[in-house]
């Protein structure tokens, strides 16, 4: 490894992967690799984080996210309360900021948020005494996201450094994107995007990657394939023609992963849309590590945890 | 009779080529003498040594958010504000609710402001009924009540139909229209300027073509109608070179330009965190818009300077980015802002300065200040060059604190304000 670990992270929240160093970045990642082993163990729990109480505040529908988080937590013996819009406060019309001061109220350690909007997460950190985790806010970041991908990445190939990744889909509406770029750029990655210009937000190239309007040339000779869902939910107006084009020019389908190297590995943050953007030869093929990611999301999220709760990056003794 | 007599002064005034050593005589409201070592046995004296006398700063951006939201500012607040600010006089936006579209609403304004007794308040009236941008308003009835210009500011008017319909008709009262100019199907959802900080923020962007866009158009009518045109704050450098353009082709085109534009970027929305007293809009644009911008001031493209003082109650700007409504207060900042850009940073001459703040506005929107010819209305701010202080918004006399200057260390703070030979304000 070329990047030597900090002894810690200098934050308490985790708000994105912008404020991160690359030796952050890889004390996490290390750390993540020794929490992948709990989980293999038959009693899949350890008393880190024993008689602290964790908040997933989730306000923007999510089921892995969540649930990792809550897996991760419950693994790491915290105690976890989880709070949604729905049948909420929120819906009765309270402020994000009262909502949240009101939860710190009963004195949690951590605040794990999932926010429709851009930097509400930024927004608690700079007034709770909690440790903020940014579980992904609007279409900025969603840091342990990208951290998860990194890992998985790092575990097939040994390292990030010189991996061709690119990263293709609907860029402007995705947080994962960004938070990719930065994480990989940081470590020595070569990220290449693509999608229909016309979700190509402006300046996307200062996050530290190459900029393609034709998938084809993105994928040429690439190590790793990240496909982004299309997010239609969040398109205020339609900005490509009709789904059934988007398919014909950004789909991955078996002819396209060709272009690829040879063992490229295909990833997906899920939820996929099966016939939109991924070919489900594809996503169920045998270079897919999607479910692999969702396995890696457990083990960084405990790190994440972990790591801001104070502990080092040495295993823990159980 | 009431005297009031400033000793030592520097007094700047641009529409007389004056820069000197002088005292200034004011009797009953007017300028009476303006000379050196005028003495004067009855009159109330203010030493004025180290400090500059200007003809009174004139503000024609301000929503002073009365009636209807008194609870962000009121006529009287924020007048109080204005004087504070070292202005004599601003003009008022007409979206307030009901709007300012008809004299009923603009006699109530110019009694208000009576009222409170700072300030003089020159209101702004609608181009649209209800700014609703489908019919014209009764301009005549408002200039009748005391209307100075037209405007639908806080909204575009969409309908170029109805901007040349409004701009031909304000020839019968040779008053300005001015424009908030903005492309709305280019806006969206945008809170922030387009571009590479956007991005990493993940915020929806504003593009610049969305003000240069309503701006060129703008000057096109100009052309076809002969109207006077004022753009409100002018932001990017395309906008600019039309002005530009339009002022050499004669045609009677000017535009303003906020602190704020000038003194921050679009990297300030990352540098605090997405803090919500960095959404404005037009939003705070990238480095290279600014110094376009900034570079139209120094050369005297950029008419003059207005805040566009936007006051919101601490709840509303206590929310996400996204829902935060836009808008900073400036009245408070704006001096300060500037000077110590302009004329501390940038050596811009004095008389510069005072023409952006003063006489030029004045003339523009033809009002009676912006002079200190004697027999004028004694409109004036004197403002200390050497006077550095922080922004403090807990002193601010407007209802509001909603500014991204909080902290800042600046000078060249106005220190008194006389309106209409009465002291209206003294910094503390």
């Amino acid at each position: 490894m070329s990047v030597k670990p900090a002894a810690s992270l200098r934050s308490r929240h985790l708000l994105g992967i912008d404020p991160l160093s690359p030796e952050e970045i890889q004390l996490i990642l290390d750390t993540a690799e020794h929490m992948r082993e709990i989980a293999k163990r038959p009693i899949k729990k350890v008393p880190a984080l024993r008689g602290k109480t964790v908040v997933n505040l989730f306000l923007e529908p999510s089921t892995r996210t969540r649930f990792s988080f809550e897996v991760a937590e419950k693994r790491l013996s915290a105690d976890t309360l989880n709070f949604s819009a729905s049948g909420s406060s929120v819906e009765k019309g309270e402020t994000l900021l009262d909502t949240a001061r009101n939860l710190e109220a009963m004195e949690p350690d951590f605040i794990v948020i999932r926010h429709p909007n851009p930097g509400a997460p930024h927004m608690l950190a700079k007034v709770l005494k909690s440790s903020v985790i940014n579980a992904g806010d609007g279409t900025h970041e969603h840091p342990t996201q990208a951290l998860l991908d990194a890992l998985t990445i790092r575990l097939r190939r040994g390292t990030l450094e010189g991996q061709v990744v690119a990263i293709v889909g609907d860029l402007q509406h995705s947080r994962v994107v960004r938070s990719n770029v930065l994480l990989l750029s940081r470590m020595g990655a070569k990220v290449r995007v693509a999608g229909p210009p016309s979700l190509i937000p402006v300046g996307m190239e200062k996050l530290g990657c190459e900029v393609y309007h034709r998938m084809e040339d993105a994928i040429a000779g690439a190590d790793v394939v990240m496909m982004l869902r299309i997010q239609l939910e969040r398109q205020e107006r339609m900005n490509f023609p009709t789904v059934r084009e988007y398919f014909d020019l950004f789909a991955l389908t078996p002819e396209r992963l060709k272009l690829a190297k040879k063992d490229c590995l295909v990833m997906h943050p899920g939820p996929m849309n099966r016939g939109v953007e991924i070919d489900s030869r594809v996503a169920d093929g045998p270079q897919s590590v999607i479910l692999e990611q969702v396995t890696n999301g457990v083990a960084v999220r405990m790190a994440v945890l972990y790591l801001l709760a104070g502990g080092s990056g040495e295993p823990i003794a159980d | 009779m009431s005297r009031l007599l400033i000793k030592n002064a520097r007094v700047v005034d641009p529409s007389q080529k004056l820069d000197e050593g002088l005292d200034i005589l004011v009797v009953d409201g007017k300028i009476a003498k303006l000379a050196e070592r005028i003495s004067d046995a009855q009159a109330e004296v203010i030493d004025a040594t180290g400090l500059v006398a200007a003809p009174g700063f004139v503000d024609v951006h301000v929503h002073l958010r009365e009636p209807g939201f008194e609870y962000k500012e009121t006529i009287a607040s924020g007048t109080a504000a204005a004087v504070a600010g070292g202005f004599t006089a601003v003009c008022c936006m007409p979206n307030t609710c009901p709007v300012n579209d008809n004299p009923a609403v603009t006699e109530f304004i110019l009694a208000r402001a009576r009222e409170a007794g700072h300030c003089r308040v020159y209101p702004i009236g609608a181009i649209s009924k209800g700014q609703a941008g489908e019919e014209l308003a009764e301009m005549g009835e408002m200039v009748r009540a005391g209307a100075v210009a037209f405007s639908d500011d806080g909204k575009p008017v969409v309908s170029s139909y109805l901007m040349r319909r409004a701009m031909e008709y304000s020839l019968l009262f040779g008053v300005p229209i001015v424009d908030h100019c903005e492309e709305p199907s280019l806006v969206g959802r945008g809170v922030m300027h387009e571009g590479a900080v956007a991005t990493r923020l993940g915020l929806a962007g504003i593009p610049a073509a969305a003000e240069e866009i309503a701006v060129l158009r703008d000057i096109v009518l100009a052309e076809l109608t002969g109207a006077r045109v004022h753009i409100a704050h002018l932001s990017t450098k395309r906008a600019l070179e039309a002005v530009r353009q339009a002022k050499g082709k004669g045609l009677a085109v000017s535009c303003e330009v906020t602190p704020h534009h000038l003194a921050l970027t679009d990297e300030a929305v990352a540098s605090s965190n997405y803090d919500t007293n960095t959404k404005m809009n037009p939003p705070l644009r990238s480095a290279e818009h600014v110094q376009a911008v900034l570079g139209g001031v120094l050369d005297g493209t950029v008419d003059c300077l207005a805040t566009d003082h936007a006051p919101h109650h601490a709840d509303e700007k206590a929310v996400e980015f996204d829902k935060a409504p836009f808008g900073i207060v400036g009245l408070e900042t704006a001096v300060p802002v500037t000077f110590d850009l302009l004329v501390a940073k940038h050596r811009m001459p004095l008389s510069r300065f005072v023409a952006l703040w003063s006489t030029n506005p004045a003339r523009i929107f033809r009002l009676p200040g912006g002079t200190l010819r004697v027999g004028a209305p004694a409109d004036i701010t004197i403002f200390d060059p050497e006077l550095r202080q922080k922004v403090d918004p807990g002193k601010f006399r407007s209802a509001s604190r909603n500014t991204p200057f909080a902290g800042w260390r600046l000078r060249g703070w106005p220190v008194v304000t006389v309106v209409g030979g009465k002291v209206v304000f003294r910094r503390g």
